[in-house]
């Protein structure tokens, strides 16, 4: 066993109001430079939707993840020695017509505009060329299902859907939506790092974000046309590789990610995960339909003294593994199996899970909801507005039944609350929901507790990062007086 | 005009390997954020490999065949003894150099023509380009005027070489060549001089140790093994 620990994550998708304050804050903090304008390391999508850069699950089309290769995993890209006829033209490389060209407007022209008849407008212009242009798509630009017969109608995860399924989704007075935010998930088995040719993308051994080392990045771009959730970028202007690096720089001073902090339905957690390194290419060889529970497996019981001991043999502080006894990750994760891996099929073993949203599901029953609840308990599920195979396609590789278990779960804390605060339905029948859903009372109090009422310290717990033990606290700091200190010393600028 | 053609021939190679060979390494250490392919790929990706696949293809195989010319001119000379093998060597260089040379007028079109890639071409990048394009034509140039190349290329330029090593340069070798020839030994050794001030350090960094290393990599802020609570 080789333990490590990893900075995991959960988004609460029933929470989601699609404000895109992350977006933002994200935006403000880190890809607000040359460059880096088109970036959005953490952006809010509309499901259904083609999201951001278009059609990015279209793995035909992207070849990016993993793919099985007998009892191992490759790369679907552009892996070993498929690099080499390949490295002058990535074949799977999406361009900047994917994503958008980034623009502005010609504010000044409204204040130096002759006189005329006609008011003066402010023109879009391009970030790239600083040309004028016509502005045919942006980041977002589907927003809220915004010109869906477009996006929303190509969405990858409805070729799950039978034509009948498809048609009803898009019925005008049966339209439903959700919010998807995506950020890097950081995961177990990155398809990034290991399609580097430089071998300049890595993952941290404490806590397992996945960085791009500026300085060794060559810009082949490979990670880009790896990763199958488009979450690295090139950066045009640089030539290097940017991606979302969790803010570490303050997950070191104990703050949560941007993102995370800013985020206003509160629904994003963040917790530590052990787990088993070793495990990682056997897990990801598994068929599709064992892997969320693969990796379930290879998350540890951070209570479990075995684990403990190795874990502390590994190097693992123990501030760390109280962290990990506290993650609100793992109990959303192993213990309440609530939160899922989004599209786990992918082999990349993401860390961030997601607790897929209920409401769409069975508010097409509207009226009918209770009566169902009565009588056989659950609301048909298969009946629901947003066709279970759509989650399914998104969270499970098409698992209906893991996604059964997880809204059964969340309607049943529902109906023990509601039992509990407004009284109308008895407490004999919510406890028999919560027995049907494979939950105790005891469970969905701690449900109920992280989803509504959390405190920061409740969703965010960030183990400290002891830099004091830092390899480079460990040499002589008087070796370095009056230097320059660490990092990087030149200004970032294009090479020649 | 001896002078001149010594200080060309005989003094600036040196001066070029020695820039090639400080500025490479000084740029490595100390500026290694500079060191990128510097791709367009994500701002054009339709002539993009119409340009950069046939360009890259080509030079390589045509820098391979200087290199084998260079390293073993007995074999090459061996080889072209027989009339049809010299054919094959000549026509797939040519066909090389063609390939070059269509990979790169894709380039100067694309690089022209598209406002996105243009605005991310430096003026050392058209530098380069130019230069480049220079010693494609003055090679295929020579291929047509001056045949048979593979052969006197281990009469002329081969002990030409070999005197810049010995640090004895025989600039006699070179002088009395035609014109287009002399240039395309002056271009080269102006490419090699703007190397590292280029895109062209690019070359360097080639990813061979990828193909060895395991798929992921860690990196440790501290050594788990050297804890000392």
């Amino acid at each position: 066993m080789n333990i490590r620990s990893q900075i995991s994550m959960v988004f609460h998708l029933d929470k989601c109001i699609g404000c895109h304050t992350c977006s933002v804050a994200c935006k403000n903090i880190w890809t607000d430079r040359k460059g880096t304008e088109y970036m959005w390391w953490n952006n809010v999508e509309t499901k259904p939707g083609t999201g951001f850069p278009t059609r990015w699950e279209d793995q035909e089309k992207y070849r990016g993840g993993w793919e099985k290769d007998g009892d191992s995993v490759r790369l679907k890209s552009t892996g070993k020695a498929r690099i080499i006829p390949n490295i002058f033209h990535n074949p799977s490389l999406p361009s900047m017509d994917d994503y958008y060209e980034p623009w502005t407007y010609d504010y000044q022209n409204l204040f130096n505009a002759p006189a005329g008849d006609d008011q003066p407008t402010a023109l879009p212009k391009s970030m790239v060329t600083g040309e004028y242009i016509d502005i045919e798509s942006g980041p977002n630009w589907d927003d809220d299902l915004g010109g869906s017969s477009l996006y929303a109608k190509n969405d990858p995860n409805l070729e799950s859907l039978t034509e009948e399924q498809k048609q009803q989704l898009f019925e005008i007075e049966r339209l439903v939506l959700f919010y998807f935010p995506r950020i890097c998930n950081h995961c177990l088995n990155p398809a990034c790092v290991a399609s580097c040719p430089s071998g300049a993308l890595y993952k941290r051994g404490e806590d397992g974000i996945v960085l791009v080392d500026q300085e060794r990045c060559r810009g082949w771009r490979s990670c880009v046309a790896a990763c199958p959730y488009k979450k690295t970028y090139y950066n045009w202007t640089s030539g290097k590789s940017e991606k979302c690096i969790l803010c570490f720089p303050r997950l070191e001073t104990g703050q949560a990610p941007a993102c995370f902090h800013s985020c206003v339905g509160r629904i994003r957690y963040l917790g530590v995960l052990l787990y088993d390194a070793d495990k990682i290419e056997e897990m990801a060889s598994k068929t599709d339909r064992e892997l969320v529970n693969a990796q379930r497996e290879m998350i540890l019981d951070p209570f479990d003294p075995k684990v403990i001991e190795m874990a502390k043999a590994n190097g693992i502080h123990e501030h760390t593994i109280q962290a990990a006894q506290e993650s609100p990750v793992y109990k959303f994760v192993k213990v309440w199996k609530m939160a899922l891996p989004p599209h786990i099929e992918y082999r990349t073993f993401p860390m961030l899970f997601y607790v897929p949203p209920m409401l769409p599901v069975i508010s097409s029953l509207d009226g009918e909801a209770r009566k169902n609840m009565a009588e056989g308990l659950f609301p048909e599920f298969d009946q629901a507005r947003v066709p279970i195979e759509f989650l399914s396609s998104l969270f499970t590789a098409g698992d209906g039944e893991k996604m059964r278990y997880v809204l059964k779960k969340q309607m049943a804390v529902r109906t023990w609350r509601r039992a509990v605060t407004v009284g109308d339905i008895s407490k004999e029948t919510a406890e028999k929901m919560l027995i049907a859903a494979d939950c105790t009372i005891a469970e969905a109090e701690g449900i109920y507790h992280l989803t509504s009422i959390a405190t920061l310290e409740d969703r965010f717990v960030i183990p400290p990062a002891h830099r004091e033990e830092a390899i480079e606290m460990m040499d002589d700091p008087l070796e370095y007086k009056q230097h320059a200190g660490f990092g990087f010393r030149d200004k970032p600028t294009r090479g020649l | 005009m001896k002078t001149f053609n010594f200080v060309l021939y005989g003094i600036f190679p040196y001066i070029a390997i020695f820039i090639f060979i400080f500025f490479s390494i000084y740029r490595y250490t100390r500026r290694g954020y500079s060191y990128s392919s510097l791709s367009s790929q994500f701002l054009e990706n339709r002539i993009h490999f119409w340009a950069l696949v046939p360009f890259h293809f080509g030079i390589i195989f045509i820098f391979l065949g200087h290199l084998v010319a260079f390293l073993l001119p007995t074999y090459i000379l061996s080889w072209n003894s027989d009339l049809t093998r010299l054919y094959i060597l000549e026509i797939s260089a040519f066909m090389g150099g063609l390939f070059t040379l269509m990979g790169m007028l894709a380039i100067f079109i694309r690089r022209w023509t598209n406002p996105r890639a243009k605005i991310v071409t430096s003026r050392m990048d058209w530098i380069v380009l130019t230069l480049i394009m220079i010693q494609v034509l003055s090679g295929l140039g020579t291929a047509v005027f001056n045949s048979w190349g593979s052969s006197w290329f281990t009469a002329v330029a081969n002990p030409y070489l070999m005197s810049l090593l010995r640090m004895d340069p025989q600039v006699g070798f070179i002088a009395p060549l035609p014109w287009m020839i002399q240039l395309h030994i002056m271009g080269a050794w102006l490419t090699l001089f703007l190397f590292p001030f280029s895109r062209l350090v690019h070359i360097l960094v080639v990813p061979n140790p990828y193909l060895w290393r395991k798929p992921q990599m860690v990196r440790w802020n501290w050594n788990p093994k050297k804890r000392f609570i």
